[in-house]
Formats: structure tokens, sequence, C-alpha cells
């Protein structure tokens, strides 16, 4: 069941992507006091985002927190105001659809169902809404058809349309959330961390959920996650966030085996993995950059372990090191054919994962 | 059930208490309910726990389990309507020196507390004051336990305390909120560190916290605790990460320790369904990606816990005598294992062989790995 479509990160390829975002930019202008201090001060919360979503796929958006990942979510909502790029929704300008018309193809899944659904109304009428408002659909049917079918379609049973959000557990209530979403019949469905607030036990049913409604549905989703080995479990495409930007983008399970980027590595090298006999050595400690004022030329080079002259000058362009799988990073550009063809560089060392799993120190070695 | 010589708490215990691999604190049969009578709810039933010195015991469970509430009632941190209804929590000082925290009045827990036990909780943001600079904090501690301490000497050691975990002394006029969760997160341990305890009690200490730097948290505090000894007890929901800092692990369910194990034993040959169903939620970083299911249902609303096995609604193996007979924790013992182990299911009493998933050989321990108990002096 799980497919890598080698087109995720190709624009230009086969299919017309259900969602694509061209160069997404939001700055949010920073306020003190209730008022702006300097004029020019901004949050460069994200930079330069281009994605695609083709239909039937799944893209995966990882990144730690205020990467900008929720921030693409909005936008691709039209919750937000991009400051600058593009959206298009099945290769047409989304600009010049309405609100409401977006909505009916854009639906989003939110963090938390404990407060997404309101407590005062039955589950019932959570679904009946967006069913009198979008309509429902040309297949006719009564309104508590169409409930029943929903909540079938998220494997809840009818009689969940009498009860009220308390009387459900976390599971269930994001399978009511995902169910609403799925009322508009939507092309595009944005889930921004839809399994964090549940018990493991009953993350994987949520996810295989989402697995499932790409196959039966054709949607296409974003899942934002930080979690990146769910990602590698759910998603086709994963593209890593760093500081505002994509830093690394291509098929999943490519990414997290062979990951390009030095940042990708390290977010690696820092998740849980129990299979690993020792924990992996750090490489690029530290935090995030401010937003206000981002370093120049490559967002990751102060942590950088192989930054180089050219990556505090320049940000480095996306460069494609296989097929669909693109990395921004000047360790890659340095190969003939390139922008930058002279560059020394360490060699090939972060094009492989073998600094993840050959040096094996011990516990507590590496402080 | 307290000791006699608590009285001689306040003279400094001998350097070390208890020797390595050392029962460090026993706890017994804790029971602890929420509310009074009828309504009563049971949060924690019968919860037995052994921890060793200079060991790292996981304490896994779902929300609900009861492992929060366990580490505050060992702590007698638990507030109205928490009631301890039952059970002893033994700290061992030492010399034969014993405390039970469980019957211990306030002056007792006043000694016990911090210079024995440390506490670090999940919101650093909310365990610390606001509105007083991380020096003065720390200095507070300092001053409250260690009296003897001048004024320059426990800015002294408040340094000492923030270098220990990375933390520059500028950052002593600092408040909380002009410090990353990260930071904030170091500075908890810093504090609780202050007294040298021989026990620290971590709930959930960098769930908030994102991967990079909970990895670098983790790998200061495998540091810091081969360099001073102490024995953690870190409680979380997250498994995967147990596996790997943890020496010995328990698991909860429906409040009640349903398998307790070496790490690596317990995440190469669980014998608990829950425990398996646990340990395939975690998708994993490698190989090939394969369908997981999690585990059906979900966990059990403590007001109405079933009958039985609290866990066989969920069971994919359930006989019928889950479902009326309360399995006990009891060892389970295979050919090859080389230590005990507990488990609290019918499948494992022996009568018949357990299913091929419960019943993987016990993994070699491996040498200078997390397998064995105890090993960090």
């Amino acid at each position: 069941m799980m497919t890598t479509p080698d087109a995720a990160t190709a624009p230009a390829g086969t299919a017309t992507p259900a969602l694509e975002a061209r160069s997404l930019v939001k700055h949010f202008p920073v306020h003190r006091r209730g008022r702006r201090t300097q004029r020019d001060a901004v949050v460069h919360a994200v930079e330069d985002v281009s994605i695609a979503v083709p239909p039937a796929s799944i893209t995966a958006v990882v990144g730690e927190s205020g990467c900008g990942k929720s921030t693409l979510s909005q936008m691709l909502a039209r919750q937000i105001r991009p400051t600058s790029g593009e959206l298009l929704l099945n290769g047409s300008p989304a600009a010049d659809r309405g609100a409401r018309e977006y909505a009916g193809q854009v639906q989003m899944v939110l963090q938390d169902p404990f407060s997404s659904l309101n407590e005062v109304h039955t589950v019932g009428y959570h679904l009946a809404r967006p069913l009198r408002i979008h309509g429902p659909g040309p297949d006719g049917g009564s309104l508590d058809d169409h409930i029943a079918s929903l909540l079938e379609r998220v494997s809840l049973s009818p009689q969940t349309a009498g009860k009220y959000p308390h009387e459900l557990s976390g599971g269930q209530r994001q399978r009511v959330a995902i169910a609403r979403a799925l009322a508009v019949r939507p092309r595009v469905l944005l889930a921004d961390e839809p399994v964090s607030m549940l018990d493991v036990s009953i993350r994987l049913g949520v996810l295989n959920l989402l697995a499932d409604l790409r196959e039966r549905e054709r949607l296409a989703i974003v899942y934002v996650t930080h979690d990146i080995a769910s990602a590698r479990y759910l998603g086709d495409t994963i593209a890593v966030m760093y500081a505002g930007q994509i830093i690394e983008q291509g098929p999943a399970a490519i990414v997290t085996d062979r990951p390009s980027h030095p940042y990708t590595q390290l977010l690696l090298a820092a998740a849980p993995d129990p299979d690993r006999p020792s924990p992996a050595p750090l490489a690029g400690r530290g935090t995030p950059p401010s937003l206000v004022s981002p370093p120049a030329g490559c967002r990751f080079h102060p942590r950088c372990p192989f930054a180089m002259p050219i990556c505090e000058q320049q940000a480095p362009p996306p460069v494609k090191v296989a097929p669909g799988h693109a990395s921004a990073c000047w360790l890659h550009a340095s190969r003939p054919g390139t922008p930058r063809d002279s560059g020394p560089g360490p060699g090939p060392a972060p094009l492989t994962t073998a600094s993840q799993h050959d040096s094996r120190p011990t516990r507590g070695e590496n402080t | 059930m307290t000791s006699l010589h608590v009285e001689t708490l306040d003279q400094p215990a001998p350097a070390g208490g208890p020797g390595p691999g050392e029962p460090l604190l026993e706890v017994t049969g804790l029971c602890v309910d929420y509310g009074i009578g009828p309504d009563a709810v049971r949060a924690v039933s019968d919860a037995d726990l052994v921890l060793h010195r200079g060991e790292v015991l996981g304490l896994a469970g779902e929300s609900g389990s009861g492992k929060s509430t366990f580490a505050y009632a060992v702590t007698r941190l638990l507030r109205a309507p928490g009631v301890i209804t039952g059970g002893s929590a033994r700290l061992h000082l030492g010399q034969g020196r014993e405390v039970d925290l469980l019957a211990a009045d306030e002056a007792q827990l006043r000694r016990v507390r911090w210079a024995q036990v440390a506490v670090v909780l999940q919101s650093a943001m909310h365990a610390l004051n606001p509105v007083y600079s991380i020096g003065d904090q720390l200095g507070d501690v300092l001053r409250a336990h260690r009296p003897d301490l001048g004024r320059a000497a426990r800015r002294d050691r408040a340094v000492q305390l923030l270098d220990m975990v990375g933390i520059t002394a500028d950052r002593l006029r600092s408040y909380p909120h002009e410090l990353s969760g990260g930071m904030r997160q170091r500075v908890m341990i810093a504090m609780a560190l202050a007294l040298e305890p021989q026990i620290v009690i971590m709930d959930e200490p960098t769930t908030a916290l994102d991967v990079v730097t909970q990895r670098e948290i983790l790998e200061e505090l495998a540091a810091l605790r081969d360099r001073l000894g102490f024995a953690v007890l870190f409680i979380t929901h997250d498994l995967s990460l147990l596996v790997e800092i943890a020496d010995s692990i328990a698991i909860m369910y429906g409040g009640r320790i349903v398998e307790r194990a070496p790490a690596t034993a317990l995440f190469r040959a669980p014998r608990h369904p829950y425990t398996a169903g646990l340990l395939g939620s975690f998708p994993s970083l490698h190989g090939p990606r394969v369908h997981m299911t999690g585990i059906a249902g979900s966990p059990p609303d403590l007001h109405t816990l079933p009958a039985g096995c609290s866990f066989h609604p969920r069971c994919g193996y359930a006989m019928d005598r889950c479902r009326t007979e309360l399995p006990p924790l009891r060892p389970v013992t295979r050919p090859g294992a080389a230590e005990a182990r507990v488990a609290a299911c019918w499948l494992q009493d022996g009568s018949a062989p357990p299913p091929a998933e419960l019943a993987r050989p016990e993994p070699a321990p491996a040498p200078g790995t997390n397998s064995t108990t105890g090993g960090a002096a």
C-alpha cells in the first residue's frame, strides 16, 4: 500500500497536482507593546517554499517547532494570506476562487480534537453543518444517510451521531474531525499534527485511516508533523523544513534512509530509535536561529558541521541529488554541471548515512 | 513501618548510601484513589517497584495509566482528591537506615525531599516561578536546605550547577520567560541536582521539547548520572525513547504494572500483549515500510475498568479466564533468561506455550549496553 510516486517533487511531471504552492513567503510584522518598533522588522516565518501535492498521495512536512510548518499549512488552507507567492488548485490559480469554493476543495484537520469540536453540540450537528453549507452532493439521500456514511468512512458506528464530544475518546474525536473535513468532498486534506495529542496505542489507527482515504478517495493529503518516524510511515514524499525553508524533499523512504542534508541527518540522529545499538552522535547541536534576523546564506550554516565559506554568503538552491529528491545544500552543488564545481568540500560524507550507523560511541561518551 | 533510625536523618548521610545495584527505593503494594467513598476511582493498584542505586528505571504507559500518580504518591506530592490508600515506599539511606515515605510526617519528608529525592516535572514554565530570576530560585533551594552556606557560597554553587547542565553564569539573572524551553528544562535538572540527591524522579521531562533538544538533554543527563551516580525514575509515554535510555522498564496499564523487565529484554522479547502492542505502535526509522496496526480500542476509563485483566477488551489473545480473573504479576522465566522479569498475563502462567509473539527468546545481555541494572557507579 505504500507507494512512492516519483513525480512528487517535480511539478512539471505527469499528473496535475491537486494543490501546488509556488514560492510562498510569509513575513509577520514584529510588534512590541502593541506598536511596531522597528519599521521593517519582520519574522521571516516562511521563505520561498514550493510544494506540490499530487492526487492520491501524502506529503509529510517535517520540522521542529518554529520552523514554519504550521504557517505553511495555514497558508495552504488560505487561513492566512501569503506575503507573496502563488497557490494553484488543480492547476488553476486559487486566487480566482471564493473562500467557500476553496474550502469545498481544501479542508483541515487540526491537532487538538478536544478543542476543535464544540462540546455543546452532538457529532451529528458537527457533520450536518458542512453538508448544509456546501450541499450534500449529487447523490441525493437524506442528511442522516450522509452523516451515517461519513461516520462509516472513518470507521465509526452510525450511533456516534447522537453522542457529544465528551462521550468519545481522543481517537474517536479525531475521526469525527476527519469525517467533518470529508463532508464537503474535498480533494485536499491538510492534517496539522493530527495524532500528536492522541495516546500512543491509537495513533496508528488514525494514520492508517489517512492512508486509506488516500487510496479509497484519491485524496491529496498534507501531513504536518514533528515526528519523522511517522512521516516515514505515512508519507509518500517527505519535505523537511528548517527555519522557514524546505531544505530537503524527496520520496519518504529515501529521505530517511539516505538523508542528503546535514539537518535531516541531525533530525534522524536525534529521533528515538530503539533499533540503534547506541545513540548516534549529534552533528550540529544548538537551536534554530532567530527568524527576525535569519543568518545570511544557508540558514543552517551556523550549526552545520560541514559549513563552507559559500554557505555564509549565498543561500543554496535546491539541488537534485536523485530523481525526485532535492536538497538545498552547497555540498551537493559542488559536483560537475552544477553552479559550483570547484569547491573542495568535505567529500561525499553527507550523501551517505555512514555517519549515522558506523561510529558507535558508548552512552555518554560524546558529552 | 517507619524505621526507628529516622531521627538520625538530619545527620549527613554517609557518602554513597547503599552500595551499587542495591535497592534504593522499594515501593510495595501502592494503592492510590481519587475521591473517597463509592465514587472513588482507583488510579494505582498494588504497584510494586524497586529502584536500584544508579539505575535508570523507566515507567511507561498511556494517559490514565497511573504513571504520574505513582510518582506523585511516592514523593507525597499528591494533591486532593488523590488519596494514598495502601502500600509502602521504603527509601534506604545506607547502614540499615530507612524511611517509609508514605508514612513519614512533614518533618521527615522535609529532610528527605530534594536532599534525597528530587523531582523534575514536564512543564518547566509552570514549575519555575516567573517573577524570580534563575539565580534567586537556585539560591532559594540552597538557603532552605543548606543554611550553612553564605551568600557568596550559594552563588558559587548556583554557577557550578548551571555549568553542569551547560548554561553560562550570565543566565543567573535571567527570568524563566527569557530562556528557551530546553534551557528551562536544564535549569529544572540543575535545581533537582542542587543537593546531590540519590533519586531523581522525572515526569515526562522532555516531552514538550524538540527532538534535537531532547537528545541533547538526555545525553547530558546520562553523563551526569555516570558522574554523580544518582538513580532516575523516568516517566514517559514514549516507549521507543525509554528503550534507548533506561536500564529496566515497567509498563503500566489501567493503574497496574503489567510487565517489568530489563530494557533490552522488554524490547526484544515482550511477555505481555500490551507491551507487544505498544512496541508495535512506534513506526521504525529503518527497514521496509510495513503496515502496522497499533492496538485496537482505546485505553480504559478508570471509572469503568473491565473485570479480570483490564486489557482483555483490547487483547487479541483474550481467553475466558482473562474476563473474570485478574492475572497476578509474577516471574516469567525462559531457558536462557539471565535476569528475573515479571508479567501479569494468564498466557504466561506456564499451562500452555504462549503465542510466538510473546515467547521470543531472551536477548543475550550485551556487554556495555543498558541490559545490566545499576551498572553506572
